[in-house]
């Protein structure tokens, strides 16, 4: 294992945990999808590294499909949104709390 | 002349593998696909003429020839020696296989709950169907969206590849995040669908980061190619830590579909704000599929690591058992009620798949078969309480319905002793099954806990029942004569016959039950000849081509840099 793969993988978890970390801790819906691609993202990146590093190409041919599978999800996110927020312009994740887990 | 142009472009000498495809093993899959595509088409077109009695017809009927589509394969599976359908004994070997180069298994596992899941789609289109007409919706988006969940739990259920399970998972919960949000008059109902969708796409890429770290252990998504390397290599070091860490990743993603404490946070906030017709969808099809994928990535894939799996998924079902229970004691809504019932009953179904044993995933899919039934019956009776605006869900509700609707109250008498685990009910030989496999594999402590939170599960589902009977009618409880719909009731009666034919009879489901191991088989070796490129070129062109070239390897062994050779061979 070179360490310059390794330092991909590295990037790659840093960029998963700044995902996950806005995620939990922002409330805008918009900067949640957002994180929620940068989570993918890191993903993706992990399977390029490891393909590289195994020398084989399905590292790459997936990564073909998440983003695919990215770009649906962020479809279906942004329509919720905005159903959501035609009936409360400028609501945050904060406000919305009509149901209480 | 020409030749030595064709001999210079590389795509028609460099041979492309391409996997064989079986399409009648797809044909379930097909059938669901085209299904919810045509009826989206079909709605856009004439959708104002024709309304809700036919998207539910369309429904129900591509449900039932899924599940017809799936006989033969089930035959295939079992080799059955009389001809069923389009399958043959005499022309097509018997037995498991996998297809689309060992991406898609076809074993009696897959094919049981495709069937399964199948069935579910019917009877949940029923119960959609009954609120839709008397909410006065028109809309075709629902039972669309039924339907190409659907196909994603299809493609969960059957994947024999990572990636493949991941696209089945996704394409499964993008369409229940829609379902969830989709009635726009309650708030409550897109607020559960934002919910959902943000916890929802967090797991999805703890899931997916989970299979990129496995694939960095063992270099392949391929389940049939993880086990191999598994069975020959101890894996040592960094890569072991990848495939552990990979493990719990998918473990969590996979948790957090089922609803398992302390996973299921969202859970019982979406069952509140959903329309509940979709949540009859969302308790069954998604905890199939995801249950399916479990069985199939820990007991199959990785039974290798199971000593390390194993506590992870004793801690789940420990959590999800005592904490669905206790939690759902204090419910006074009957939606969130039935959420933590459901994750109780998660916490049961766990107990099964942590078996690690064929014991254990008969376990399951008993429990699959039984719950499923259980539950869309359950929320269909909560779907004709909430009345019109879907929103009368609270206990107070339920106050002397025995006495306003005695056919509703006993329907819903019923399936409520039945997941409470009362004999003669489908629900009793689940949880039989399930402890079975807890003691059949050295656990038998977790069988005490479960045993334990069954007998509190019950007296919460007993506190329903006497709400219904024994308590006067309260100015929440609905009006005398509370209409059932015509689909809605079909559903009801379907769902308690088979939860009673079950519970009185449970031989034949167990001797099916019986033979659905699952299993991963490898994909048959493909041919030369099937190389595309190659098909319409003559015969004696490829030696004319270019001496040898790439016309004598093996597809599978051809390297990258081997591509320029037949170009730089032609005279």
């Amino acid at each position: 294992m070179r360490s310059i793969d390794a330092g991909y993988l590295v990037l790659a978890a840093i960029l998963f945990s700044i995902g996950a970390f806005g995620l939990l801790v922002r409330r805008n819906p918009l900067v949640m999808l957002m994180c929620v691609e940068l989570m993918l993202n890191a993903v993706n990146l992990t399977f390029v590294a490891f393909g590289m590093m195994l020398g084989d190409l399905a590292g790459q041919v997936t990564v073909l499909f998440v983003l695919v599978v990215a770009a649906a999800e962020v479809v279906v996110g942004l329509g919720i949104v905005v159903a959501m927020a035609r009936r409360r312009p400028g609501a945050t994740a904060d406000d919305i709390r009509v149901l209480r887990g | 002349m020409s030749l030595s142009i064709l001999a210079q472009t590389p795509l028609l000498t460099e041979q492309i593998p391409t996997p064989v495809v079986s399409w009648p093993a797809l044909l379930p899959l097909i059938v669901m696909a085209l299904g919810g595509l045509l009826l989206l088409t079909f709605a856009s077109l004439f959708g104002r003429r024709v309304g809700t009695p036919f998207f539910t017809w369309w429904t129900v009927m591509t449900g039932l020839i899924a599940f017809g589509t799936a006989v033969p394969l089930w035959a295939q599976v079992q080799g059955w020696d009389r001809r069923v359908l389009w399958w043959n004994p005499e022309q097509t070997p018997a037995g498991a296989f996998s297809t689309v180069g060992g991406a898609f298994g076809i074993d009696g596992f897959s094919v049981l709950l495709t069937m399964l899941i199948a069935l579910a789609v019917a009877v949940c289109a029923l119960v959609m169907a009954g609120t839709s007409e008397r909410d006065g919706e028109r809309h075709v988006e629902g039972p669309a969206l039924l339907i190409l969940s659907a196909t994603g739990a299809m493609v969960m259920v059957g994947a024999n590849d990572l990636i493949v399970l991941f696209l089945g998972l996704e394409v499964l919960s993008l369409a229940v995040y829609v379902l969830a949000a989709m009635n726009l008059r309650r708030v409550q109902s897109q607020e559960a669908g934002l919910k959902y969708f943000v916890l929802g796409a967090f797991s999805s890429a703890f899931f997916l980061y989970g299979i990129a770290l496995v694939y960095g252990g063992t270099g392949s998504t391929s389940l049939v190619n993880i086990t191999g390397f598994l069975a020959d290599n101890l894996l040592l070091g960094s890569s072991s830590v990848l495939v552990l860490l990979g493990i719990a990743l998918m473990v969590a993603g996979l948790a957090f579909k089922v609803a398992a404490v302390p996973f299921h946070s969202w859970s019982p906030d979406v069952y509140d704000g959903a329309p509940t017709s979709s949540v009859a969808f969302m308790a069954s099809v998604v905890k199939i599929a995801a249950f399916a994928g479990m069985v199939r990535v820990l007991v199959v894939g990785f039974d290798t690591f199971a000593a390390d799996w194993r506590p992870i998924l004793q801690v789940l079902a420990v959590l999800s058992l005592v904490g669905g229970a206790l939690v759902a004691l204090v419910q006074t809504n009957v939606k969130r009620l039935l959420a933590y019932s459901s994750i109780s009953h998660a916490g049961f179904i766990l107990l099964g798949v942590e078996a690690a044993s064929d014991t254990g995933t008969r376990a399951v899919l008993v429990y699959l078969v039984a719950y499923t039934f259980l539950v869309i019956g359950s929320f269909a009776v909560v779907s004709i309480v909430g009345r019109s605006g879907d929103g009368m869900h609270s206990l107070d509700s339920y106050r002397g319905l025995g006495r306003v609707s005695p056919a509703l109250a006993g329907t819903f008498t019923i399936l409520l002793l039945a997941q409470a685990g009362v004999p003669f009910t489908s629900g009793f030989y689940a949880k039989f099954y399930a402890v079975i496999a807890a003691v059949d594999a050295q656990s038998a402590w977790l069988a005490v806990v479960a045993m334990l939170s069954a007998v509190i599960a019950a007296y919460l589902y007993l506190r329903l029942v006497v709400t219904m009977w024994f308590v006067a009618p309260g100015d929440q409880t609905p009006a005398p004569g509370l209409p059932i719909p015509a689909t809605t009731g079909v559903a009801l009666v379907v769902c308690v016959a088979v939860t009673l034919f079950i519970g009185i009879t449970p031989g034949p489901l167990t001797s099916v039950v019986d033979e659905a191991p699952p299993v991963v088989v490898e994909p048959p070796v493909e041919q030369v000849a099937d190389a595309p490129g190659l098909d319409g070129l003559p015969p004696g062109l490829l030696d004319a081509l270019g001496g040898g070239g790439a016309g004598g390897q093996d597809p599978l062994t051809v390297d990258p840099g081997g591509a320029g050779t037949p170009a730089g061979g032609a005279p």
